[in-house]
């Protein structure tokens, strides 16, 4: 065992690990632990049981982070691909257009109209539409109005016909009869479509619309009239749970009577004799000379851009369930016919916002290099007491609030500020031409150079320190001049200070919001502000997901550049 | 401790030097009062007469200065009023030293021996670019400080406050600050987030660390990576993430909401401080303590945490100052009914701009001072104890 106590004499503690490898390396017989089991598998244990209390005491936190950060970024990601909204608004209109060739440069044909109805009737009832309009509208402009128009007046479509039906006789509006009829005489009865349209409530609305609500259709009535159950079942389950009423005290949408019209031009009704048998076949007879309705002319009634193919293949490309469409349009891209194709050339700026933050954020990293090394070098060079004492002027701006960092500059560049005052004081400045320092791409990089000169200066002034003083007198004494001592030998040595602040800074510097925001104006703000404008104006979540993603691609790989050149670990606060 | 051996300087060099300096001087006094050439001129003839005159009296220097002082206040405040009193006091002070400094040579004494007036020079300059700098660090601080007595509704030095005046000063903005039921309420809210969720991320994260620094830890670098990355993440990456994630599990505008949050972004810095607390841990004490009987918990708060507490609190006054101080993610994730401090700032900076925020700001930096000397003094504690500590 004379390894073992070579080991507990080394200046780190002995570990199970140590010992580990020491009863590894014996080739002679197993080595016994105290109670008699080989001391290798005692000792695997002990280390298990150590990494397992490690773990214990990690995981609460672990978990913490992944439930309070990780989740809302990979909810984010998620985002800026999910495109669900379309496919959930017009369910049965994006199942039939699939069929449907937008090359062709005409609007689809009328089963496409029909479904369109169905679905657009719902979504108004819902208040759903427009909000898909919107969407919509970021990927052609006039598609929000053409929804929302559509919207008041879809209640309009087949009015005639519905007269006709109505005309039949006073139960055609008693919302009593309607509901024996679509119950059956307490026959078979047809759950899977209360849980379709019960599925499809639930995709359109952020009401999971569960619950009961009084109303199963019937199973022999759903046979005969397919498209009127399902529509009806609709109408029942939106007005027990959407709107609290009884569902048998209320008359049906127009959209069921619509739909009723349409199954009694094609059922055969010969064999039903459930409730309203009778009134059903009247009805037919009736409306067998009815002109049919056309769902083309009565959309395009309500406005003619539904005769646009451009307004269907928009609808056509953004139906299925997940897009490219938010990461084409953050680069400045969008969907066309062909593919991706560039954005008009009047709509195109987040290149450029990509590319203005990129710039700005170099430009105040090499303004934090410049200030940051001379006072690094002097931190680290002067005698430790005076040191201190300089320390506390960056420590200071390090430690005091953003807010009132940036209401400083903002007092101190303003044209009526301090800087200007003193410029015109002095005589160097004409009053009536007071510098613009502010609200523009100078003032946030004077602004960010002196918030974030704390973050270079610090790891500098750590690497700085380790540099021996006496490297640059030696090379001195050898001959070199007082530069090429400098650039020669003290400068190589500082550069792992210089990489590992310019990381910090530039990692900092391009997701700032606060200060481009409010001493930016328009030409000095990032792409920061872009998303948040996205997020609470403008309410384009998708595009704001999309343009973030790609901020936190860029910044994940220069956090793993700064984990390779400096080490997660050695990051140093104060 | 002087280097190198000095002696007195010809009165020619110091009035040469001292021309100069008054040239500069000059040329600021002299484009205030309109004509800069006149300013560079007097202010080179005056500078250079007085370095010829006095370079010769080294003897006499104590009584020098202060004549030379005095003449400088008479002259501002005959010239200018209180604030010209104010300014000839200083360039008196200033010129009676830099004569001196000059002429005795004293620039020269601490400087090693070897290095050529140009090498001096260049010594001197750097000075003054890193005197510059730090200028730049922190006049925006101090420039704050007075503004934010001014009795006008200004964000400038009105000509009261440059006379010093008492009529130009007013505490009507702290005033303001006090009895406002906006601010009030913000800073309320602010003060019941802050330590919620520092006290979330200071027991979450202490003990997170702990187990960190343990030896033999599975995914180290990972979880490391991990823990870290709400200090990574731009601000309003991880605000945009949680204004979706929170409003879709229905924590979005709420108080719990912001606290998970504010606690979210502040465990980087109590597990980089614990951490960094813990490398200087002796762990044998720990089994020393459980050789005598004592329990992991009695260990924990008996042995182990008495050490590391300075670690602790320093982590914990970072993650109060990150919660304090945030409002990215507090402008997302929170409601009206959150609003902090900071937001109140930012609406009034972006919004309806009063000097009652300057008041804000120096009480903030009243704060972080407090804060700073705080954790500067928890330290160099630690490391005191770190270099006594054995092993």
């Amino acid at each position: 065992m004379s390894d073992v106590t070579d080991a507990t004499t080394g200046k780190r503690a002995p570990t199970p690990d140590d010992a580990l490898r020491i009863a590894d390396s014996k080739q002679g017989g197993p080595v016994l632990a105290a109670d008699g089991t080989p001391l290798k598998r005692s000792l695997a244990r002990a280390l298990r049981v150590q990494k397992l209390r490690a773990l214990a005491l990690i995981a609460p936190l672990l978990i913490f982070v992944l439930l309070t950060f990780i989740m809302p970024i990979a909810d984010m990601l998620f985002r800026s691909v999910e495109n669900s909204i379309v496919s959930n608004t017009l369910p049965y209109t994006t199942e039939a257009l699939a069929d449907w060739e937008p090359d062709t440069g005409e609007a689809p044909g009328e089963e496409v109209f029909q479904a369109l109805y169905y679905d657009m009737f719902l979504a108004a009832e819902a208040k759903e539409h427009t909000t898909l309009g919107s969407r919509l509208n970021y990927e052609n402009s006039g598609i929000s109005s053409l929804f929302r128009g559509s919207g008041r007046s879809v209640d309009d479509v087949g009015e005639d016909q519905i007269d006709m039906l109505e005309d039949q006789g006073e139960h055609w509006e008693d919302p009593a009869f309607w509901y024996a009829m679509m119950s059956g005489d307490g026959g078979a009865t047809d759950e899977g479509i209360l849980q379709q349209q019960r599925q499809r409530l639930a995709n359109l609305t952020s009401d999971n619309f569960g619950g009961e609500i009084g109303f199963i259709p019937g199973a022999e009535i759903a046979g005969i009239l397919p498209r009127t159950v399902r529509a009806y079942t609709a109408f029942a389950l939106f007005t027990a749970i959407a709107d609290e009423d009884v569902v048998a005290e209320e008359e049906p949408w127009e959209a069921v009577k619509v739909a009723l019209i349409e199954d009694l031009r094609t059922t055969d009704l010969s064999g039903y004799s459930g409730p309203g048998a009778a009134e059903l076949q009247e009805a037919q007879g009736a409306l067998a000379d009815a002109e049919p309705i056309s769902y083309r002319t009565a959309f395009e009634g309500m406005d003619k851009d539904w005769a646009d193919s451009d307004v269907w293949r928009t609808i056509k490309i953004y139906s299925p369930a997940y897009t490219t469409g938010y990461f084409l349009n953050a680069i400045d891209m969008q969907k066309g016919p062909d593919g991706p194709e560039a954005r008009p050339e009047n709509q195109q700026i987040y290149i450029m916002l990509f590319k203005r933050t990129l710039f700005m954020s170099l430009m105040i990293t090499g303004s934090c290099i410049l200030l940051g090394y001379p006072v690094a070098w002097i931190l680290a060079n002067l005698p430790a007491r005076s040191a201190n004492m300089l320390m506390i002027l960056v420590l200071l701006p390090f430690w005091t609030s953003l807010l009132v960092r940036t209401s400083a500059w903002k007092v101190m560049l303003q044209q009526q500020g301090v800087i200007n005052d003193t410029l015109v004081w002095l005589g160097l400045v004409a009053d009536e031409s007071r510098l613009v320092m502010i609200n523009n791409q100078f003032g946030t990089i004077v602004a960010m150079t002196h918030i974030l000169l704390p973050f270079m200066i610090l790891p500098m002034y750590s690497v700085m320190q380790t540099i021996n003083p006496t490297y640059l007198r030696a090379a001195k004494s050898l001959g070199a001049t007082n530069w090429t001592a400098f650039w020669r030998v003290y400068f190589p040595q500082s550069v792992p200070g210089i990489g590992a602040g310019s990381i910090l800074v530039f990692i900092l510097a391009i997701g700032y919001y606060i200060t481009p925001e409010i001493v930016g104006g328009t030409t000095g703000t990032f792409i920061s502000n872009r998303i948040a404008y996205h997020i609470s104006s403008s309410l384009n979540w998708g595009l704001a997901a999309a343009l973030g993603s790609i901020l936190l691609a860029v910044v994940l790989i220069l956090y793993w550049a700064y984990d390779k050149i400096v080490g997660i670990d050695n990051v140093k606060l104060g | 401790m002087a280097l190198t051996p000095v002696e007195n300087q010809t009165p020619g060099f110091v009035a040469a030097v001292a021309a100069a300096a008054g040239a500069f001087f000059g040329l600021f006094i002299g484009t205030a009062q309109g004509s800069g050439l006149m300013g560079v001129v007097g202010g080179a003839i005056l500078l250079g007469v007085m370095g010829f005159v006095f370079g010769n009296m080294t003897d006499k220097e104590k009584p020098l200065r202060w004549g030379i002082l005095a003449v400088f206040l008479v002259a501002g405040f005959v010239f200018a009023g209180f604030p010209g009193l104010v300014l000839g006091g200083l360039f008196g002070w200033f010129f009676g030293w830099f004569i001196f400094w000059l002429a005795t040579s004293r620039y020269r004494a601490h400087l090693a021996p070897y290095l050529t007036p140009g090498q001096v020079l260049w010594h001197y300059s750097f000075r003054v670019i890193c005197g510059a700098i730090f200028v730049f660090l922190i006049t925006p601080i101090l420039v704050v400080m007075p503004l934010s007595f001014n009795a006008e509704n200004f964000f400038t030095f009105t000509p009261e406050m440059l006379r010093f005046d008492p009529e130009g000063y007013s505490l009507k903005h702290y005033r303001d600050f006090f009895t406002n039921a906006d601010w009030q309420q913000a800073l309320w809210n602010s003060v019941k987030i802050a330590p919620m969720a520092t006290i979330l991320s200071v027991s979450f994260g202490t003990l997170a660390a702990i187990g960190l620094s343990q030896p033999h830890v599975p995914f180290r670098r990972a979880i490391m990576a991990i823990l870290i990355s709400p200090m990574i993440v731009p601000l309003i990456i991880s605000a945009a993430g949680m204004y979706f994630f929170y409003s879709r599990i229905g924590l979005q505008g709420t108080y719990f909401g912001v606290v998970l949050a504010h606690a979210a972004l502040g465990i980087p810095f109590v597990i980089i401080t614990v951490t960094a607390t813990l490398v200087g841990f002796d762990q044998s004490l720990t089994r020393a303590a459980a050789n005598m009987g004592a329990g992991p918990v009695t260990t924990f708060f008996r042995v182990q945490m008495p050490l590391i507490l300075p670690g602790v609190i320093s982590g914990g006054l970072f993650a109060f100052i990150t919660s304090f101080d945030e409002v990215v993610v507090v402008l997302f994730v929170g409601s009206a009914g959150q609003k902090t401090l900071p937001w109140q700032m930012f609406t009034g900076l972006r919004e309806q701009i009063s000097p009652t925020i300057l008041a804000v700001a120096t009480i903030l930096v009243g704060i972080s001072i407090v804060l700073l000397a705080t954790v500067e003094m928890l330290r160099r504690r630690s490391e005191r104890l770190r270099g006594m500590s054995p092993g």
